[in-house]
């Protein structure tokens, strides 16, 4: 709740991975609680957090859980109690949190999760995908995308800032890739101890069950006469919070000098072909994106840096003037189209636009998308714009042994 | 008795009583997230030196509300065998054993959920308070009786 006592000096650029990244932004936000459970590949977050909270750079109280159910718990007692709190997880951790998603995001508690990507089991793989970051899509959770260990760093001082909003009160997820971003380390320019404390201020309590002056009971049952006006309540905070984040994101441009945007774009002015996807596949495609325009593709790239809620106004506004569109989803389907299909398809459709909309499904576990990968997709999209038609299907799985996987097909 | 049910009846307070009733609140208008005060604005400390049914509870403390439906058993007390030891009082999870001035006064039906703990825990021999069926009418679980147990039985 207050400013940690004792601060750390930082140079102007660390060498961080993606988890230690987050540990420091976590111990600068002076969060009063971290209940955690150790999972590949977030166990580095809480790993390092233990480590500063060990060292006497923490003030606040560290828990350690005997799963991730009783992880998010913790917060969610921690965070009703009155205490800045916040966790991390993966995948199957992700998948057992899941109930208290919901119970975090409808107690409007401003809880920071730090997920780090990893693909869900069976088959078991520690590697990334987003499958737990879709898994979480309805929870009620504000979920924010980084691609690095800097953006990570950055978006979780933020997810404090806008989560604690008086106007938002709501849960944030911050997500970032396993082991792409989360264990690689990369230069991070961190802002000082003071500097970040400043921007994420002192928590604000709301009908904190400490505060002795007015009893209060968290977690209540209501039936059909409350429950939807609670969850009306909730889901309003949540299409508002679109311009507490956009606020917040302006402040921190002004104290880091780093500007995030909504959705963020490369070269989609113009662009014919555009491509959509998050994470470190976005860092990748801008590369293949500056090939294939010296190839003469007007094309460009674009990712949702807020997931949810989800962005159907600026989505149309990037993409109302391309040919075609792909959307990559790096998560098993589950017999339907991914989510960013799904996302950008129903903010299309009530408009005058109508690009070729295709689906990408690649990377599942962590399988490697590199720049050939990537520059074939342009190729391909280019190739549809040509032909003024989605060559045979909607869904295509890119990157996949054996015999080609199209789904939904459609003439012309 | 008579005592007992003027407290009982007091806990209630009549929906007059509150300026607007949660029932008919909008979105806009409920309480941030799942949360229910338990008394209308901020309270003195020194409220614990206020009985129950003289607080300013909320329309939502449960207070105001009969849980004690799923019932399948009720602790009848015998006022003859009481020794005021106040045991069933400390232990009650529901708060349900009224008493006053270390005195028991009676047995809030509307709040006991019928576990049995302040029956388990009386120390007099026969029991005071003693578990019997929902439906059973008091007077004839007061007829009913058990007998004064001895050693070893």
């Amino acid at each position: 709740m207050y400013r940690n006592k004792r601060s750390m000096e930082l140079k102007t650029v660390e060498v961080w991975d993606g988890n230690v990244a987050n540990s420091h932004a976590l111990r600068q936000a002076s969060v009063d609680v971290v209940s955690a459970y150790p999972i590949t590949p977030s166990t580095g977050t809480v790993e390092a957090y233990a480590s500063h909270n060990a060292n006497g750079y923490v003030d606040g109280e560290m828990i350690m859980t005997e799963s991730e159910h009783a992880a998010m718990s913790g917060c969610i007692g921690a965070s009703a109690a009155g205490a800045r709190s916040a966790t991390a997880t993966s995948s199957q951790g992700l998948a057992l949190m899941v109930e208290t998603l919901y119970q975090a995001s409808g107690m409007r508690l401003p809880i920071v999760l730090c997920m780090i990507n990893r693909a869900l089991a069976a088959p078991l793989n520690v590697n990334g995908d987003h499958s737990d970051m879709y898994l979480a899509n309805q929870s009620g959770w504000i979920s924010i995308d980084a691609c690095t260990p800097e953006e990570s760093y950055d978006l979780v001082l933020c997810a404090f800032r806008i989560g604690e909003h008086l106007d938002v009160r709501l849960p944030v997820i911050v997500n970032q890739d396993g082991f792409l971003t989360s264990h690689k380390a990369q230069n991070v320019r961190p802002l000082s101890d003071d500097a970040a404390y400043d921007f994420v201020g002192d928590y604000k309590e709301v009908n904190s069950m400490l505060n002795f002056d007015k009893p209060v009971t968290h977690g209540v049952q209501t039936e059909s006469d409350w429950h939807f006006e609670h969850k009306a309540k909730q889901n309003k905070a949540m299409m508002d919070s679109v311009s507490v984040i956009e606020e917040v994101f302006a402040d921190f441009e002004k104290v880091s000098g780093r500007k995030y945007n909504m959705i963020e774009t490369h070269k989609t002015e113009d662009a014919e072909v555009i491509v959509i996807c998050m994470g470190t596949t976005y860092q990748t495609a801008m590369v293949a994106c500056d090939k294939m325009r010296e190839e003469g593709i007007k094309c460009g790239v674009l990712m949702p840096r807020v997931f949810r809620p989800t962005l159907m106004d600026q989505l149309v506004d990037k993409l109302k003037n391309a040919k075609a569109v792909v959307c990559m989803d790096r998560s098993a389907p589950g017999g339907q189209t991914g989510l960013l299909y799904n996302d950008v398809a129903s903010a299309l459709f009530n408009t005058s636009s109508r690009p070729l909309l295709s689906n990408l499904i690649y990377g599942l576990g962590g399988r490697d998308i590199n720049i050939e990968n990537l520059s074939d997709i342009f190729k391909d999209a280019q190739a549809e714009v040509k032909a003024g038609k989605l060559n045979g299907s909607i869904q295509r799985w890119v990157g996949v042994r054996g015999p080609e996987l199209n789904y939904y097909s459609v003439e012309g | 008795m008579a005592q007992h049910k003027d407290l009982v009846n007091n806990l209630y307070k009549s929906k007059e009583h509150f300026e607007k009733s949660v029932f008919d609140m909008g979105w806009d208008e409920l309480v941030l997230g799942a949360a229910c005060f338990s008394f209308e604005g901020e309270i003195d400390h020194t409220v614990v030196n206020v009985q129950p049914e003289d607080r300013r509870s909320a329309e939502t403390n449960s207070i105001n509300k009969y849980v004690g439906d799923w019932r399948v058993v009720k602790p009848v007390w015998q006022v003859d065998l009481c020794i005021d030891c106040q045991n069933c009082w400390l232990y009650c999870p529901d708060t349900s054993i009224i008493s006053r001035d270390k005195e028991m006064v009676g047995i809030d039906y509307d709040h006991c959920k019928g576990c049995g703990i302040c029956s388990e825990v009386c120390p007099t021999n026969p029991k005071s308070l003693v578990m019997f069926d929902e439906n059973t009418k008091n007077e004839d679980a007061l007829m009913q009786w058990p007998e004064k147990t001895k050693k070893g039985e």
